[in-house]
């Protein structure tokens, strides 16, 4: 893809007078690094990282039928989302494949605000769009930015611009004034770390990315570190990680299948996913922990100690945290307990490997104490 | 010293030639967090894939200026990689060849080429 067909967020002049380094991702020209992927993953694990995740795709789903219809195609229980939670879900395919994951929330009483991913949000939307049905109504907000802040001191950070947001715990979301503007606000995001993404109109956007950068707790952070840290946060990354031919329970994300949802099976290719969580899938998703040699990376495979061929590494590098190789792949389920002494070929050479719990680093979500 | 358009350094003393990767590549890279050498021993071709650097992002493949035999590969690169990124056309080289033919550094660029190719790209 060249440069003249990528999009631009509405920050790229912000990225470039930054000094980032510029790539195609998702079919944009987006941030890669700015002064170092080492160096911007470790800043957001100590101090406060700054994300333009403009990229994603933002959409309202409204109507007095758009938590009935939305659900048709995701397994979660949305009815019994409380107003100011959001939950994490999976767009299904017929066959139970994921077409995307997905953020979905309350954040105000129009319906669900929902995030999907870059590459896929035209599918995502036009799946909907042709679906949805009775009085449900897809509006897409291409007119917003979404900036993310990921970080143990992220939340001090936006807590002195914005003292409610004190009161949040993870995953809470709410549309409100936010740097004098109208914004949707989650107590969320894609590192592990505690932090927030804000949806702000695209031509604030720029006022309000400079405005957080002034705090020298915070620094832009590109998506070479965006992509490590989540994995270290053992998060999937779709068209990678899961994809249509993945299900829920192949992919380890069992606990996006709400209990309700599954007692009533009406949705999207709960047949297969409820086959295979009474006999088990066929592959699984698990943690590999690379013991020696390279980092085995995206389509590298995974053998058993007998160099039996049984599995492909889906995404994986070094662990800046950990300071070694991690990665994440799928094996049989005879293979999946951890523990269990597998290989990964790199280049050739087998390399001793086994399978660990995730996430890699532990996750710093901030929960709210009980009342 | 002499340099090729893929970024990669020579340095011919003698019939053994200390190869590695420019600077300029090191920084393209960024962070270095594995290097692969060549084991003594081993014969290489000009242009064949002799090693491999890892940044956080990705693997790449790093292509042999010159034809010969390895007579050894740089293992501090095993334990310190960073080292590229600190001092690649220095303490950063990846292995010494002894070259087959003196001749091979002919058509190479010498560092003025290299610097003007480079504000070309």
């Amino acid at each position: 893809m060249t440069d003249e067909t990528l999009k631009t967020t509405v920050l790229n002049a912000a990225h470039r007078a930054l000094g980032a380094r510029m790539v195609g991702f998702g079919g944009y020209d987006m941030p890669v690094q700015y002064e170092g992927v080492l160096a911007e993953h470790r800043w957001t694990r100590e101090h406060a990282g700054l994300f333009d995740v403009s990229h994603m795709g933002q959409c309202k789903i409204t109507g007095a039928d758009a938590i009935d219809q939305f659900q048709r195609f995701v397994p979660g229980d949305y009815h019994a989302l409380k107003a100011g939670k959001q939950k994490y879900s999976l767009l299904l395919n017929e066959q139970g494949g994921i077409i995307d994951d997905l953020m979905a929330g309350k954040p105000d009483h129009d319906g669900l605000f929902v995030v999907v991913n870059a590459g896929n949000k035209d599918e995502d939307f036009a799946f909907w769009s042709e679906r949805l049905s009775g009085d449900a109504k897809l509006t897409v907000l291409d007119d917003r930015a979404l900036i993310a802040i990921q970080g143990p001191e992220a939340a001090e950070v936006m807590i002195a611009h914005e003292p409610v947001l004190a009161e949040f715990g993870f995953m809470d979301c709410a549309r409100l004034m936010l740097f004098g503007v109208d914004c949707y606000v989650s107590r969320s995001g894609y590192t592990g770390e505690d932090g927030y993404e804000i949806s702000v109109p695209a031509a604030d956007a720029e006022r309000v990315w400079n405005l957080l950068l002034e705090d020298a707790r915070v620094k832009p952070i590109g998506l070479g570190a965006r992509d490590s840290l989540r994995l270290e946060a053992g998060l999937p990354l779709h068209g990678d990680d899961i994809d249509p031919t993945t299900s829920p329970v192949e992919g380890a994300l069992t606990f996006a299948l709400s209990k309700s949802r599954k007692e009533a099976a009406d949705f999207n290719g709960a047949e297969r996913i409820l086959k295979e969580l009474a006999d088990g899938p066929s592959r699984l998703r698990v943690g590999l922990s690379v013991k020696e040699g390279a980092p085995a990376r995206e389509g590298a495979e995974i053998a058993d100690v007998d160099g039996n061929v049984i599995g492909k590494v889906t995404s994986g590098g070094p662990s800046p945290t950990l300071g070694r190789n991690i990665a994440m792949g799928y094996v049989p389920p005879s293979h999946a307990a951890l523990g269990t002494d597998l290989k990964v070929i790199v280049r050739g050479k087998a390399a001793a490997a086994e399978v660990i719990d995730m996430p890699f680093v532990a996750q710093r979500y901030y929960r709210k104490p009980k009342a | 010293m002499h340099f090729t358009k893929d970024h990669e350094w020579v340095r011919l003393e003698g019939d053994v030639a200390t190869v590695g990767i420019t600077a300029h590549a090191a920084h393209q890279l960024g962070d270095v967090v594995f290097v692969e050498v060549p084991e003594a021993g081993k014969t290489v071709g000009k242009g064949d894939s002799f090693a491999v650097v890892e940044s956080v992002k990705a693997a790449s493949d790093v292509y042999a200026p010159v034809s010969g035999e390895v007579i050894e590969g740089n293992a501090t690169l095993a334990t310190v990689p960073e080292t590229v990124n600190a001092d690649a056309e220095g303490e950063g080289w990846f292995a010494k060849i002894r070259v087959s033919d003196a001749s091979a550094i002919d058509g190479l660029m010498d560092r003025a080429a290299y610097d003007a190719y480079l504000a070309s790209l």
